[in-house]
């Protein structure tokens, strides 16, 4: 008998902290499987957001730093101009890159630094009960909005990838979901694309994965994913915004 | 024959390898794992086909596959 899908050896072998059917879960898998295809793991940092993304470091393999609030990017540009040859990447949440390290991400990618960016939407603050996000859909009920976000109380849904792409700076930029099998195996791609941009020293690379948030937005995880096909992906559609 | 290993304590019972599976291999019983979820596990293992479509939807890598050559 041939093993034909293995584990990804990057992650350990325990059970990771994340809820019953988180997508964060889903995308740690992914990365781990490319840099193990791509022969990057033993140089590779990885930099962690705040919130659910600190489950990583009893998921992934590989060197890493917790930094303090949204200061993902700032933290990933100085060990990519200390030590050029590492591989660095960064694992942060919407409200880590999308609010609280706004200007970080924003002026990461407008200098062009040389890392790949990893951001799991799912449209809420998971890991401090739910709150309103910056990417919170619109009518959607958080722990903060409990009569619906309203957009003249509340604002409109940020759109990273189109705001991103804006600027000069970022040489790919993708939005991908783990949602079903056709959407993993494009999520897969796109990692290694970003990954190969950073490899041949292209510039900011950002791949954001349409995720979703089983606990906080009181759903099964199936149930999750109906309402992540149907909503989130009518508000942020996917697809490659820049690829140079 | 194909035949798929599901490691119960990386299982937390999401379910999405049974929503995917084209054969609906996979379905759960009474047992659960050391932290109290009720981890899938291949009911029908003669139906398997090895199409793969379960380990690569498992969020949690829980699911390993294994086919003759």
């Amino acid at each position: 008998m041939k093993k034909i899908y293995a584990r990804p050896k990057g992650l350990y072998r325990n059970i990771n902290g994340y809820c019953p059917g988180c997508l964060h879960s889903a995308a740690g898998k992914i990365i781990m499987s490319v840099l193990e295809e791509m022969d990057l793991l033993d140089r590779t940092a990885m930099v962690d957001g705040v919130g659910c993304c600190a489950n990583n470091d009893n998921y992934m393999d590989l060197d890493a730093i917790g930094t303090p609030h949204g200061r993902a990017c700032a933290t990933a540009s100085a060990i990519k101009r200390c030590s050029p040859e590492t591989i660095v990447i960064t694992y942060q949440g919407d409200g880590d890159l999308a609010s609280i390290g706004l200007a970080e991400t924003m002026l990461a990618a407008n200098r062009g630094d040389n890392i790949t960016v990893f951001f799991i939407n799912n449209a809420n603050y998971g890991m401090t009960g739910g709150q309103m996000a910056p990417t919170t859909l619109l009518d959607m009920k958080t722990t903060t909005t409990p009569f619906g976000r309203n957009p003249k109380e509340h604002g409109y849904p940020m759109d990273m990838c189109k705001i991103l792409s804006a600027l000069r700076g970022p040489s790919y930029i993708a939005r991908v979901t783990c949602i079903d099998v056709p959407n993993v195996r494009k999520a897969r791609q796109a990692v290694k694309d970003a990954l190969q941009h950073q490899v041949d020293g292209k510039g900011f690379s950002m791949v954001e994965f349409v995720s979703n948030c089983p606990t906080n937005w009181g759903l099964t995880p199936l149930e999750s994913l109906r309402f992540a096909k149907e909503r989130m992906l009518a508000e942020y559609p996917l697809g490659v915004y820049r690829n140079l | 024959m194909p035949k798929i290993e599901i490691e119960p304590e990386f299982c937390k019972g999401c379910m999405y390898c049974a929503e995917t599976c084209p054969k609906k291999v996979i379905g759960t019983t009474s047992a659960v794992n050391s932290k109290g979820y009720q981890y899938a596990v291949p009911l029908h293992p003669e139906n398997c086909i090895g199409c793969t479509l379960c380990a690569v939807i498992c969020p949690d890598a829980a699911i390993e596959v294994y086919k003759e050559e």
